[in-house]
């Protein structure tokens, strides 16, 4: 697994994001990466925020798993790079 | 109903629009990276720059990229997220050089790169001097954390426009929205008009 | 989830700032009074919200930086070029109002339950230390006898941010400091950059089944957690926790 680079941070990050989109704590939840099958705890996956938005990444293929972007008061969820989030 | 927090105000005021700033912008003299994924590192042996979907597509090394015409040119940048920086100087390949290379008549591109970022655009936005691919900035090979090897450099737009880690164009018929677009942000992005998100 | 008619801990609510304590020159604490707080744990980390009357919004995280039960309290650094630390430690006077959003987290948590009592590394990158400082106040709280070793890396003392506290060394807690760019006349502690080698000499054997908790830096959690399971920490056992700023201790 190839070290972050400097300002990439995890899951812990965007908790509350996470609680705001979810309704719930999702730190522990488990994902599994849809394109390599790697399965990790949220807290642990590799976050990217540009400010345009949240990219989270598979800490071991970087394919995406989940996007955030937050416009207008509406918050756009993707979460197609999952095969499971559980 | 929020408090207001007393006192705070945010870091960057808006710079006065007159002329050269669009509305909403900030002056910046940092060079902000903001990246959704890693930073590649494709090894220049291995690198192409593709035009696709036309009748006679091309593709170029790197080798022979650094042969084609190049220029540099003096811009002004502007970043959805509110700062433009003026006065940047790039060299790059026009892309009219490079569509020029190729025989097609479709009226869209979608940019794509190494690490599967892509944008649109249309094909008159990259035509008449107004679009590069950029291999140098500032007098020196572009950096890998700002989109080196090489950059889509589109200075009229929003600059989430201008591709890092371009690897070449793909023509299209309609309009595809890129990797932004598809969460809300502007299918187009002209910062003089604040097009900023769909619907701007 | 703003809007909605149920007030709960997970949405955002309106604290007080009832207390400020500058802890360096750049680091200061606030303590928070919060009405609806529901209690929080070690490790956990609450959201703040700042609204300027233009209706610029800000939204930064924050460890806290006291255990359960304590009031609650962040402790943010300064950062020279950001935009909200500076009111923060600068402009921010007891009585201000600052909207809050927690308590947040699950993962990176320590709760002194008997699955908690195994040997802990505690690594802290600059103000890393946060979250551990509540987790090292909750140890005590529990009265846990855990042995701990905190490996606390800063640019120097000054920079130490809890310094006396930690200097206390409660039975059971080692603090060891790496200070990397300056150090006072005769120290005899590391000076220089965490590394394998320091990680080491410090971290407990992983025959005693330790649990890691690594806070700071993106940098500086890649490089240590990467050593503890060089060293074989099984990596379920090296909790993470990344800051995004950048220019490490």
């Amino acid at each position: 697994m190839r070290p972050l680079e400097d300002g990439v941070v995890d899951g812990n990050a965007i908790g509350g994001l996470l609680i705001e989109v979810f309704g719930t704590e999702m730190t522990t939840a488990v994902g599994t990466c849809g394109s390599c099958g790697t399965a990790g705890q949220v807290a642990e996956l590799a976050v990217y925020r540009p400010e345009l938005g949240t990219v989270v990444r598979c800490r071991s293929c970087d394919n995406v798993l989940m996007v955030f972007v937050q416009i207008r008061g509406v918050t756009c969820v993707d979460l197609q790079g999952l095969a499971q989030l559980a | 109903m929020s408090p207001i927090s007393r006192g705070f105000h945010r870091r960057h005021e808006e710079t006065e629009p007159a002329g050269r700033v669009p509305p909403g912008q900030y002056v910046t003299h940092d060079f902000p990276v903001l990246s959704a994924g890693p930073t590649p590192h494709t090894p220049l042996a291995n690198w192409t720059f593709s035009i696709e979907g036309a009748g006679a597509p091309a593709s170029w090394t790197w080798a022979e990229f650094q042969a084609l015409p190049a220029e540099t040119v003096t811009v002004d940048i502007h970043c959805v997220t509110r700062w433009s920086k003026l006065d940047t100087a790039w060299t790059g390949v026009s892309l009219d050089v490079l569509l020029d290379a190729v025989s097609y008549d479709a009226p869209y591109v979608l940019a794509f790169c190494d690490g599967g970022y892509t944008t649109n655009l249309p094909v008159a936005d990259l035509r008449g001097g107004k679009a590069w691919v950029a291999y140098r900035y500032d007098g020196n090979p572009l950096a890998p954390e700002h989109g080196g090897p090489a950059r889509l450099l589109v200075p009229h737009l929003y600059f989430w426009k201008s591709a890092k880690w371009v690897r070449g164009l793909r023509l299209r018929e309609t309009d595809a929205p890129g990797f932004w677009e598809m969460y809300g942000y502007h299918m187009y992005g002209d910062p003089w008009k604040e097009q900023r998100y769909a619907g701007d | 989830m703003e809007g909605t008619a149920v007030r709960g801990r997970l949405t955002w609510q309106t604290a007080m700032v009832s207390a400020v304590t500058d802890e360096t020159p750049a680091v200061r604490t606030l303590v928070l009074s919060v009405p609806d707080w529901a209690g929080h744990r070690a490790g956990q980390h609450l959201d703040i919200r700042l609204t300027a009357d233009d209706g610029y919004r800000a939204e930064r995280s924050y460890s806290i930086a006291s255990a359960p039960g304590e009031p609650v309290a962040i402790t943010v650094e300064r950062l020279d070029d950001g935009e909200v630390s500076p009111y923060l430690t600068q402009d921010v006077q007891p009585g201000d109002e600052i909207e809050i959003r927690g308590p947040i987290g699950g993962y990176f948590v320590w709760d002194g339950a008997a699955s908690d009592s195994v040997p802990l590394v505690l690594a802290a990158g600059g103000s890393g230390v946060v979250p551990l400082r509540a987790i090292l106040r909750h140890r005590s709280q529990v009265g846990s006898s855990v042995p701990v070793r905190l490996l606390y890396s800063a640019r120097s003392l000054a920079d130490v941010i809890y310094r006396s506290e930690l200097g206390a060394e409660p039975a059971g807690v080692q603090v060891i400091y790496a200070l990397t760019r300056q150090q006072p006349p005769g120290w005899t502690g590391y000076a220089r950059r965490v590394d394998p080698a320091m990680i080491a000499e410090v971290a407990w054997p992983v025959a005693q089944a330790p649990l890691a908790y690594v806070c700071g830096p993106t940098n500086f959690v890649e490089a240590v957690a990467a050593d503890l399971v060089a060293l074989g920490y099984p990596p379920q056992r090296v909790k993470t926790e990344r800051f995004g700023a950048t220019g490490t201790p």
